[in-house]
């Protein structure tokens, strides 16, 4: 340490980059899936918004004398069986889509991170009966729950969100549990655990900040899934009940007129595709930007 | 040294079986040692000799399937089985560590500010306000440039070095009677080594505590410790003053180490010497002496229990039945 040039290397600070949240957006605005997939579920979003004030008619009102319009100036879209205008139950139904995405998404999140965060933080047998709750509840498809739900109290949106929640459940607790377990090996729970903290401080102070990341990009590709399984419930007839609308009951209602016109199963099959690939670009992106790896690279 | 008071933290003939896959590891076997206010330990050996693992428990860090045996106590009071809540009152608090890799050592999500304050805010139960100021002068004194403008930064927008100060600042927050440094210059450039360590012997003077250094390099402990064990295959094999130790090496394990170590000014093409063999399975030691199988003057009698320890100088233990030979060859070692 005698060398003729002691430069004191660590005393050197390294500048501190642009704030996160700035570099976040900059980052995310030059990424494609990203911004395509946000588009796309603002898109559905808007919609749902808009018919809460404003519908070009009453998505509610049948007027049989005007059943299966083609599109037209008054009916962009045309109407259905029941003279409904297609455009209104399209906005309608994005509203119930995401009403079912966000409360079901809500009760696999809320249940299924606490659970996974008490198996990686408890192990043993709590980790093993936890597990072995969600494998036996993964087991059962969510169609087949929601029938059983169903059977027991009458379908309805109620049963197939529960129904949808219940099945999520599982998936968050394995994918909370295994990345809680991996920031569990990480040193600096070590050094959290040697500063003389429990259980319950480090899983709130220092496991869940990180994999926070993960469990957003999941819930948003969770959001996707649910959608699909409310349109699977509704065509089924177990979801939504008229006169309701819903892309899904939609689809089930257009079945029957296939061949007379067939453009009433593509718009809500479209609208439903238009949902689902955006939350999957938009969780894509998401998994991308907070990626912590590449977030250091600035 | 010269004060005549009780051992601040006291090991006896502690034990630590850990739960590999393989099998029960008898990772520590038989380590004592006793610490007063202001001494200094060092734990040398290769990886895998049990040095983290003796930390570790100490700490009351090591996983529940570890089983603890033998003695731990602090100022009298037992540690070894004591419930996980009351050790959490302990660690931090009264014996604190640091680790060996500053990188990982901090959480990415959280300022240094408030994981520095972590401990304080933990064990003191002051305000914000006061852990905050506490914070800073802690953080100065560790020698982190612009304290008081940095406590909100985040960890990767400090260097290893400086990481590894605050790291420091963390340990000592609550100011612990026994700090373990667990390899704390390990993953830093040389250049900064010797300022961490400098930094780290300020400290423990400044503030009477009690260190156990743990390392690999015999240079550091050579430089930093009053006393030193060397352990092997989870035994400590040889124990005592570090000037006793490094002056009248007792153990070919010693000599061995003392050997490999790489040299400067050393004539080029010069190859290192090693020690043959590799360090033995934990969960597979053999019934003799463990280093038996990578020793140059084993003999029958090694292989058949562990050699007890046997005084060589004051305070200067010796886990070896040939001692009469190694300490022969020893004054050999220190000249090569």
């Amino acid at each position: 340490m005698s060398a003729p040039l002691t430069v004191p290397a660590d005393s050197a600070a390294i500048a501190p980059g642009a704030s996160p949240a700035t570099g976040f957006w900059r980052r995310a605005l030059r990424h494609r899936s990203f911004v395509l997939g946000a588009a796309l579920s603002l898109l559905v979003l808007g919609a749902a918004l808009l018919s809460l004030v404003w519908t070009p008619w009453s998505a509610y009102d049948i007027d049989i004398a005007s059943k299966l319009h083609p599109p037209s100036a008054a009916h962009w879209l045309g109407t259905d069986v029941f003279g409904r205008d297609i455009v209104s139950l399209l906005l309608v139904g994005a509203r119930s889509t995401i009403m079912v995405g966000v409360i079901a998404v809500g009760i696999g999140l809320t249940f299924g991170v606490c659970l996974g965060l008490i198996a990686a933080a408890r192990k043993g047998w709590t980790e093993e009966l936890i597990m072995r709750m969600s494998d036996f509840t993964f087991a059962f498809p969510a169609v087949l729950s929601a029938i059983m739900l169903a059977a027991v109290v009458g379908p309805g949106m109620l049963t197939s969100i529960t129904a949808i929640g219940i099945f999520q459940i599982p998936t968050f607790v394995r994918v909370t549990r295994g990345s809680a377990n991996a920031v569990w090996a990480r040193e600096f729970i070590l050094a959290a655990r040697a500063a003389g903290k429990g259980g319950f401080r480090i899983t709130i102070e220092h496991v869940l900040p990180n994999i926070l990341s993960i469990l957003i990009v999941q819930a948003t590709i969770q959001f996707a899934l649910a959608i699909l399984a409310e349109a699977a419930l509704s065509y089924l007839g177990l979801g939504t009940q008229p006169p309701q609308p819903s892309w899904g009951r939609m689809l089930n209602d257009a079945q029957t007129l296939l061949f007379q016109s067939p453009m009433l199963a593509v718009y809500p099959g479209a609208a439903i595709a238009i949902a689902v690939l955006g939350l999957n670009l938009l969780g894509d992106g998401l998994r991308d930007l907070l990626d912590p790896r590449l977030a250091r690279e600035r | 040294m010269s004060h005549a008071t009780a051992p601040l933290i006291e090991v006896r003939d502690l034990g630590v079986r850990l739960n590999t896959s393989r099998g029960p590891a008898q990772a520590v076997r038989g380590v004592s040692f006793a610490l007063r206010r202001g001494e200094t330990l060092g734990l040398v050996g290769e990886s895998g000799c049990g040095k983290s693992v003796t930390a570790l428990a100490l700490m009351g860090l090591l996983p529940d399937s570890a089983v603890v045996s033998g003695s731990v106590r602090l100022d009298g009071a037992e540690l070894v089985g004591l419930s996980d809540s009351s050790y959490c009152k302990l660690r931090g608090n009264r014996i604190s560590m640091i680790f060996q890799e500053p990188m990982t050592a901090l959480n990415p999500m959280h300022t240094i500010g408030r994981q520095v304050a972590e401990p304080l805010r933990r064990h003191t139960g002051c305000s914000a306000a006061s852990a905050r100021k506490e914070t800073i002068a802690l953080l100065d004194r560790v020698g982190l440039p612009d304290a008081a403008k940095r406590v909100d930064a985040y960890p990767h927008q400090f260097s290893g070095g400086q990481r590894q100060r605050i790291t420091i600042a963390m340990a000592l927050a609550c100011q612990p009677d026994v700090l373990i440094a667990d390899e704390p210059t390990t993953a830093l450039d040389v250049t900064i080594q010797g300022q961490i360590l400098d930094l780290i012997a300020d400290l423990v003077e400044e503030r009477g505590m009690s260190m156990i250094l743990i390392s690999h390099d015999l240079g550091v402990i050579a430089e930093n410790v009053q006393r030193m064990m060397v352990m092997y295959g989870g035994t400590v094999v040889e124990s005592g003053a570090t000037d006793a130790v490094f002056m009248r090496m007792g153990h070919p394990y010693t000599q061995g180490l003392f050997r490999a170590r790489p040299r400067l000014g050393a004539r080029k093409g010069t190859r290192l010497k090693t020690i043959a063999g590799t360090v033995p399975e934990l969960a597979d030691l053999p019934a003799g002496c463990t280093f038996a199988d990578r020793c140059g003057i084993v003999e029958a009698r090694c292989r058949v229990a562990l050699p007890a320890a046997v005084g060589v100088g004051a305070g200067h233990d010796v886990r070896c039945l040939r001692t009469d030979v190694s300490m022969a060859d020893a004054a050999g070692a220190v000249r090569v």
